[in-house]
């Protein structure tokens, strides 16, 4: 059997080492939680942050803080924690270390779904907040069948480099069609869907925090649960057969937890790419190959990427601000470029 | 012992060139004619048909016999005429500039658009829009060249460093990332700027805007383009037939990759200067000459221009009538068609491209 990169074995690591690890990621998550609450257009002191937080801040420190910074904090650490995640999946599954939830055209099929609403609802009526998250899972879940079913030949199974060469032309087709929709729609609702596509935490408020965190705590608990068996489709589908796993039927459901992912996550951050690609890769380097840490790893490093990524834009060139899917794709491609050169 | 192998090697070579299927130089100087009469319908169509249709007797009269006082003169000669020639130059450019890649590379899935070489252009043009909104469509062209250069070095760079070569997935992967890194910076420059919507519809690719003086800037770019890759298209089937073969036959494969790569930053660069990114057209040509006239870049570059300029005329004509009197971005229908002839190549060569 040929060896790839994924099941290729790796120098097994210590248990402490790895919660080490886990733990010391948490912990950055945390010192740019606090840099996060510091940062943005007003500038509040370190000071005036920690008494608000305490309860006794202005009216106006009240409001910056927890209906404006908070909300959109926490929206980028969910949403980081599944976009990595989702990629974690689709990486074991496909066992193709490139493969990504942005790259694999999901994304864009969420966006087609959103835009779709946005075109036949305009700007005035304001789109349900709960609605999104469905519309996009609608437009994804379409997108990646569509995807597996040009991708899979009955004589050859799915190959997995197809499923992303077919992902690429899906992504275009539905890239064309967005174009000639969004050039149709009046101003406000184009520029909305600008900033949707390039990846602003656009959804900042409690609603959306409400909207995602349903989805999350279903479907990330869920593919830690499926640790063992992401581990067992490491070594190809005929080992796994062997461990006693129905492969087709648990890469319906796996892929299905990617997909259900990655679209809630889309649904209120946009078109973020390459966290799904490059947390788990990242993750791996880390902590090996085993989901029952890299699965975590993976959330705990996208979060921390998105949450710094956002920070970063608000912070570079005030008071404009730049989507943190602009400053994900400035540190992700030249890594992803890097990984193709090195690695696969 | 090595001299005998490659005099085999060559005796090979010459099994396939000579071999009567791999080319028909009598399908080629055929559709070059068809071609050329598809193109002069096109052209009068494409003059004739828009947000004003004009009588195809009018059009005749406007091109030869020339009266500045009535309007519809005016439009043909003004807007119709430049727009369509572009659409001809613009399309041979794409389509040619996507046969040398593919014969070059042997990447069946080689097109200016999807190796990223658009987006790094339409970068630099959005640069140039947002930050220096009066340069002279000299430069535009020369950043837009700059910027096509920068996206190729960049995705042959990372072919050429990999461990296992530069093998055609690896090169789609690159193109694929540095397309979506051009794209989100030229979007965060346009959203920067307030200029989204502005630039959006050039992004989407077409030539509604095209005018006489950037017509006469960049078509001697474009035919001089055009004339080169005809001239290098001997070695490029040379190449197309693979190192081995190439090297055998004493082909200098760096000249010719360098000067093959030039032609396809100016052909590519200039096309994206005047029409924005258009994906896809790089893609499919090449592959429709080649089955029509066999493996020969002597014929299939020739076939590849003109039909690329057939495609282009006739996705304008249908990006007016789709959704009239609204235009339709060109860039768009023709990924609309583009996108299922990827597919079917993918499908096909996905087995072996890893």
């Amino acid at each position: 059997m040929k060896l790839n990169k994924l099941n290729r074995p790796e120098k097994v690591k210590k248990k402490s080492y790895k919660i080490t690890l886990i733990l010391i990621f948490a912990f950055l998550i945390f010192i740019t939680f606090i840099i996060s609450m510091n940062t943005g257009v007003s500038t509040l002191t370190p000071m005036e942050v920690l008494n608000t937080i305490l309860g006794q801040g202005t009216d106006f420190q009240n409001l910056i803080l927890f209906e404006f910074r908070l909300p959109r904090i926490i929206i980028s650490i969910l949403v980081g924690a599944g976009l990595a995640v989702s990629g974690c999946i689709l990486q074991g599954v496909t066992r193709n270390p490139l493969a990504d939830p942005g790259l694999l055209g999901i994304t864009i099929g969420a966006g087609l779904a959103v835009v779709l609403f946005v075109s036949f609802f305009p700007s005035n009526t304001p789109a349900p907040t709960l609605l999104l998250p469905f519309l996009a899972l609608l437009g994804a879940s379409l997108t990646g069948m569509v995807i597996y079913l040009l991708a899979y030949s009955k004589q050859d199974g799915l190959i997995p480099i197809r499923l992303i060469l077919v992902g690429i032309a899906v992504s275009a087709g539905l890239g064309a069609i967005l174009t000639v929709l969004s050039l149709r729609l009046n101003h406000n609702d184009y520029d909305m869907i600008a900033v949707w596509l390039v990846g602003r935490i656009w959804g900042s408020s409690w609603d959306f925090v409400l909207a995602l965190i349903p989805w999350l705590v279903i479907l990330l608990p869920y593919a830690f649960y499926k640790a063992r068996i992401l581990d067992a489709f490491g070594f190809g589908d005929k080992v796994a057969t062997g461990f006693g796993i129905s492969v087709e039927k648990e890469r319906m459901k796996l892929l299905g937890i990617a997909i259900a992912l990655a679209a809630s996550c889309v649904s209120v951050s946009g078109g973020i790419a390459f966290v799904g690609l490059i947390g788990p890769h990242l993750a791996r380097r880390l902590i090996g190959p085993q989901h029952k840490y890299l699965l975590p790893a993976s959330a705990l490093i996208g979060a921390l990427m998105l949450i710094l990524a956002d920070t970063l834009g608000r912070a570079i060139l005030q008071p404009t601000e730049i989507p943190a899917g602009i400053v994900v794709a400035l540190i992700g491609a030249p890594y992803f470029l890097y990984m193709l050169a090195r690695e696969v | 012992m090595l001299k005998k192998l490659k005099s085999e090697k060559e005796s090979e070579t010459e099994r396939l060139i000579s071999q009567p299927i791999y080319r028909r130089p009598r399908m080629a100087i055929f559709v070059l004619i068809i071609g050329m009469l598809v193109l002069i319908v096109g052209l009068m169509l494409s003059i004739s048909v828009g947000a004003v249709n004009i009588p195809l007797r009018t059009v005749w009269d406007a091109i030869f016999h020339y009266n500045s006082n009535i309007t519809e003169h005016g439009i043909i000669q003004e807007i119709r005429v430049p727009r369509a020639l572009a659409d001809i130059l613009v399309g041979a450019g794409f389509a040619v500039a996507g046969a040398i890649m593919q014969g070059m590379t042997r990447n069946p899935m080689a097109d200016s658009g999807i190796l990223g070489i658009n987006a790094g252009a339409i970068f630099m043009v959005a640069i140039s829009f947002a930050f220096f909104p009066g340069l002279s469509y000299n430069w535009m062209m020369l950043l837009s060249f700059i910027g096509a250069a920068i996206s190729l070095i960049l995705v042959y760079g990372i072919g050429a460093l990999s461990r296992k070569g530069m093998t055609p997935i690896r090169l789609v992967l690159a193109g694929s990332a540095i397309s979506a890194l051009f794209t989100a910076l030229s979007e965060g420059v346009a959203i920067y700027t307030n200029l989204s919507q502005d630039i959006a519809f050039w992004f989407a690719g077409g030539t509604a805007g095209a005018k006489w003086n950037q017509l006469e800037i960049i078509t001697p770019w474009i035919l001089l383009g055009l004339i080169c890759a005809l001239l290098l298209s001997r070695s490029i089937t040379i190449l197309s037939l693979g190192d081995e073969i190439a090297k055998g036959l004493g082909q200098r494969m760096t000249i010719v990759r360098v000067l093959g790569a030039l032609i396809v930053l100016i052909l590519a660069g200039v096309s994206v200067s005047i029409a924005g990114p258009i994906s896809f057209v790089g893609l499919v040509i090449p592959h429709i000459a080649r089955l029509l006239v066999g493996v020969d870049y002597r014929w299939i570059i020739p076939c590849s221009a003109i039909l690329g300029g057939i495609l282009l005329t006739v996705a304008d004509i249908g990006a007016r009538m789709i959704n009239a009197p609204f235009e339709s971005p060109i860039g768009a229908l023709i990924a609309i068609l583009g996108v299922p002839f990827f597919l079917y190549v993918a499908r096909k060569e996905g087995r072996n491209l890893s």
